[in-house]
């Protein structure tokens, strides 16, 4: 499954959603993922990809970690990934 | 000051997931300690408790309840649930202002530590899932009861071992008394039955390896348990006005301190206690037909209890009667006097007095009514329920017929 399929799915589980219904323009709020919800994804995308999130939830926007919409969180796993490779 | 009475009961414990199941079991001497089961339990010395069987988490909360619920949270909200639909009372405008939920626990979220230090240690993960904090914080279950059930009054959650269910219900008592809150959803829960709760207990050598027999002079410790208790404590007009099916009234409570040794507990501290829920209640010693003990089951417990009985009452120590229901449902810790209050509702509602189980021998130094291995008709009018804790933290309730 490819990085974008996975982090899709999470996202959806999360939303109780159909993957379906999760687009790369739809924002965590426009999926009704409140914060609790989203460090809970985070927790479920480093576990998934053994990588480490840089997010404070006490600052998102001052994050290294781009949450605006799900395009976003993909790009920066992916960007994750190759820094934090082996 | 107003009258309290109690308007709702639940439960969840090693005899039974409701009021009813637990009463009957308690009535037929039922003993509910058995093998423990769960993860690494061969590693431990102590492998029997009263463990809560056949309570499926999954299916009765959904899955974004079970990463914030740990067990004694899950146990705290089947009861809660029972307690307040039997009240029938519904929390909203002013009432739900006013009204909140005093709950007692000795260890809060037990297992969620135990998983996640396993996680974290064992497993050499570097990691946890985002709700441990919350999902194990003693208050936890105080929470997701104002939240269920919309209490927006005074809620807290108090800590004294053993004695954590009565000093919170002595709390929510209190503050329906004094007119501060009209309702009051209080009890208590434990869950320490995974393996580094039950090991920590081992470590002090307290604990029993076959059975817990209270006031017999061959009882050799405690044997721990699991579960919840949870009550409408609610004014009497209030509840009157509305029809509610009243319990029993809580006529009192007294609190006290021994002030002298960590673990040894002292008949003064606990006489005291009794006696101050007596005169608390206005009650005079010979009003007492029943006391639910705090009964351990340990060799210093018990004498000390039993003497601290016979210094508050004198010669009528010898006419009342005083079991201890931890011989079947074990000690539930911080929830253990939430679940014994019912066996003193029981007593005064059904004239049904809950047995001492596992009883074999007389002690010369528990020389009381026992009530030993089978229940007893008998009618009582004003009962006492005791809790002596670790760190000398005692209280008392006093209970009477309406």
């Amino acid at each position: 499954m490819s990085v974008t399929d996975k982090i899709i799915e999470i996202i959806a589980e999360q939303a109780v959603l159909e993957t379906s219904d999760v687009t790369m323009e739809s924002t965590l709020e426009d999926l009704g993922i409140d914060s609790l919800g989203l460090v809970e994804s985070i927790f479920a995308i480093e576990e998934e990809f053994d990588i480490t999130v840089p997010f404070n939830a006490n600052e998102p926007t001052n994050s290294d970690f781009d949450i605006s919409s799900v395009s976003k969180i993909i790009e920066d796993v992916e960007r994750l990934l190759k820094e934090q490779a082996g | 000051m107003k009258r309290v009475v109690i308007t709702g009961a639940g439960t969840i414990n090693a005899l039974g997931h409701n009021v009813a199941d637990t009463m009957t079991a308690m009535a037929e001497g039922r003993c509910g300690i058995g093998p423990l089961a769960f993860r690494d339990v061969e590693r431990l010395s102590i492998q029997i408790g009263g463990q809560v069987r056949g309570f499926e988490a999954e299916g009765r909360y959904n899955r974004q309840q079970m990463s914030l619920y740990d067990r004694f949270t899950q146990f705290t909200l089947a009861a809660a649930a029972e307690a307040i639909a039997q009240s029938g009372i519904s929390f909203s405008g002013e009432l739900a202002s006013k009204s909140g939920v005093v709950l007692g626990t000795a260890g809060g979220g037990v297992s969620t530590w135990d998983d996640n230090y396993r996680s974290v240690y064992e497993d050499g993960k570097n990691r946890v899932h985002p709700f441990v904090v919350p999902k194990l914080m003693n208050n936890a279950a105080a929470s997701h009861v104002s939240m269920e059930y919309n209490l927006k009054g005074p809620s807290f959650t108090v800590s004294t071992a053993c004695a954590s269910s009565n000093h919170a219900m002595a709390q929510a008592f209190q503050m329906v008394r004094t007119g501060m809150a009209p309702a009051m959803v209080t009890g208590g829960s434990e869950s320490m039955l995974c393996f580094g709760g039950v090991k920590a207990w081992e470590g002090l050598r307290v604990m029993s390896k076959d059975a817990c027999r209270p006031f017999s002079a061959n009882r050799n410790g405690m044997v721990q348990g699991e579960g919840a208790g949870l009550f409408v404590f609610e004014e009497y007009e209030h509840a009157r006005a509305r029809g509610a099916d009243i319990l029993c009234e809580v006529a009192g409570f007294a609190m006290s301190s021994d002030a002298t040794d960590i673990v040894m507990p002292s008949k003064n501290g606990a006489a005291r206690a009794i006696a101050g829920a007596l005169n608390d209640a206005r009650l005079n010693p010979e009003n007492i037909g029943y006391i639910n003990a705090h009964g351990t089951g340990t060799a210093a417990n018990d004498k000390t209890e039993c003497a601290a009985v016979a210094d508050v009452f004198g010669p009528h120590a010898d006419k009342l009667m005083i079991s201890s229901t931890k011989s079947m449902h074990g000690h539930l810790i911080g929830g253990t006097g939430a679940v014994e209050l019912l066996a003193c509702i029981m007593a005064l509602r059904d004239g049904v007095i809950a047995p001492t189980i596992g009883y074999e021998e007389a002690d010369p130094e528990c020389a009381l009514d026992v009530v030993p291995n089978e229940a007893r008709n008998a009618r009582v009018d004003v009962v006492l329920s005791n809790a002596f804790a670790f760190g000398g933290m005692n209280a008392v309730l006093a209970l009477r017929k309406v």
